[in-house]
């Protein structure tokens, strides 16, 4: 069955979109991670004009988010605080990212640095990841208790804050750095910044896994509806009827992600976002060294 | 002024042989676009009518050109830089049509010559147009342009594809995909002896979005913020119902 959308102007299938929002909701629910990073290469695959897919992903990212942290709230795993002071350094790390982003589509080439920047940290994130995820694995294996509470220059900073849910008494300046930094790496890639912000949270903060996933769930609602009215009011590239069709999927697959998630061991949920988040940069990596079977591509004119 | 002195060179042949003219009728005389849209076959079909017997010393040919509103584009071209393909050369293309189809009744280089394709702009490559200074480096970009456009259907060279029936009567059907620009689509109808134009029809059939799909598609860009707001606003509440309905089934 087919749908035309409005402002993406083409007819898609309908059960095709429901499909890839459902993929995309449960991987939400399951790591906290906003699936952004998934949702708009497939959608590019589609046929939907990259502009769109971006500007849209980030509206359905708001829904299965919604919906994961709904889930998450009722089993006490967000820490306001942590997530407010995230959020303050976040929408001031987007709002200078927006300035990077038009800086770069000055030069030209904003799609090459938009390609690298996931390259380049999706692999590290993930490989990072893997690599402790698995030690963790061997480590629980020996029956070796592990420890939790590891102290570090984060643990020296003044202006110590009690973040009572996460078991933390730590200083604000690492968390407000930490959502800066991912707020500007969302507004330049078009995502919410799940998969940076949880392994963010829980290797620079040492907060615990189980926290981590409704704390970042939380921070994204807020800076993927951000994006969304920017998107919205300056290029009018939000498409509802693609939106709807994608959260409708999405939401019912968050909520069935949330319970896989719970029934996995924190080091096994690491390891497969590890997984996934190393195999999306793979693909875009092969995209850039590969000759492309069209050299030639079309976008707006200048 | 070369092309107008070549102009009215070319409207005295078709002055002399007028005495054959085309009707023509059209399946649809404008395209709606709905939400189940998926795309639309356009039947065009015509007459040739005489006040005098037909010449027997040349063949007759009809040719069908439609091309959709114009939207200029930038071709980029990739290069591999220090092992990674980059986007490096690029060229504006100011006359591209959206859409492009030729239609004709027999193989093209018979019912069309080279000079009057040149004065009519019938086939693609006659219209696809670069201003400036770059007209004459973009042979290869507007190349690429209609070879991407053709993948996607959005450019058609249907040879042979005008059925023509006793020198008469002609029709055509051409498919029009579902991802269309909104906007007039210019139909134009040639009507040829031995490659030489004698008469032509000109007429717009307009495609445009109705129902909801305009609704929304006027909102987005007349009220930007309120469309905004809309559509977080859908997404909140279909992710709470969501999570509420789940926990009713659970209990």
């Amino acid at each position: 069955m087919q749908i035309y959308l409005p402002i993406a102007e083409i007819s898609v299938n309908i059960y095709l979109l429901l499909g890839i929002g459902g993929l995309v909701g449960v991987l939400s629910g399951m790591f906290g991670v906003g699936g952004g990073f998934l949702i708009t290469p497939l959608l590019f695959f589609v046929g939907i004009p990259p502009a769109v897919a971006v500007a849209t992903s980030a509206n359905q990212i708001v829904a299965s988010s919604v919906s994961a942290l709904m889930a998450h709230i009722k089993r006490k795993g967000v820490d306001w605080w942590m997530g407010t002071v995230l959020l303050i350094g976040g929408l001031i790390g987007s709002a200078i990212g927006v300035q990077v982003f038009n800086l770069l589509k000055e030069l030209g080439q904003v799609d090459l640095l938009v390609n690298l920047c996931y390259v380049v940290f999706l692999g590290v994130v993930g490989g990072l990841m893997m690599v402790e995820s698995l030690r963790a694995l061997r480590r629980s294996k020996n029956a070796q208790p592990a420890k939790r509470k590891r102290h570090n220059w984060v643990h020296n900073l003044p202006f110590k804050v009690k973040f009572r849910v996460s078991g933390l008494y730590i200083s604000v300046i690492p968390p407000l750095l930490v959502g800066m930094s991912v707020g500007v790496l969302a507004a330049i890639m078009g995502v919410g910044g799940g998969f940076i912000m949880v392994p963010a949270m829980i290797y620079v903060l040492g907060m615990p896994t189980k926290v981590v996933i409704g704390t970042s769930l939380f921070q994204i609602i807020f800076v993927a509806a951000f994006t969304t009215m920017m998107h919205a009011i300056t290029n009018q590239t939000v498409d509802i009827v693609l939106a709807l069709l994608l959260l409708i999927g999405g939401v019912i697959g968050a909520q069935f992600g949330t319970r896989i998630g719970m029934k996995l061991k924190a080091e096994q949920l690491r390891i497969l976002l590890a997984g996934l988040v190393l195999l999306v940069c793979l693909k875009l990596a092969f995209d850039l060294l590969i000759e492309p079977s069209e050299l030639f591509s079309i976008g707006d004119a200048l | 002024m070369i092309r107008l002195v070549a102009f009215l060179f070319m409207l005295l042949p078709s002055l002399a042989l007028a005495q054959e003219k085309l009707v023509l009728g059209l399946s649809q005389d404008e395209v709606s676009i709905t939400a189940t849209f998926t795309g639309s076959e356009l039947l065009i079909f015509g007459a040739i009518s005489r006040e005098t017997p037909p010449p027997q010393n040349s063949d007759l040919g009809v040719i069908i050109a439609v091309a959709g509103p114009n939207v200029p584009v930038t071709i980029r071209r990739k290069e591999r830089v220090a092992g990674i393909w980059v986007n490096t050369e690029s060229a504006n293309i100011d006359i591209a049509p959206s859409f492009y189809a030729v239609a004709t009744s027999g193989p093209l280089s018979e019912v069309l010559r080279p000079l009057e394709d040149l004065h009519h702009a019938i086939t693609w490559d006659r219209v696809v147009r670069s201003a400036g200074q770059d007209a004459f480096s973009t042979t290869e970009f507007s190349e690429a342009f209609a070879r991407i456009k053709e993948s996607s259907d959005l450019f058609q060279m249907l040879e042979g594809a005008v059925a023509l029936e006793d020198d008469t009567l002609f029709h055509t059907a051409i498919t029009l995909p579902s991802n269309l620009t909104e906007g007039p689509y210019r139909t134009r109808i040639f009507l040829t002896r031995g490659g030489q134009v004698i008469d032509t029809l000109d007429t717009n059939i307009p495609v445009f979005k109705v129902g909801m799909e305009r609704w929304l598609y006027n909102l987005s860009r007349e009220q930007s913020a309120l469309y905004g707001l809309l559509a977080l606003l859908i997404a909140i509440i279909a992710g709470w119902t969501a999570s509420a309905a789940f926990n009713a089934m659970r209990r």
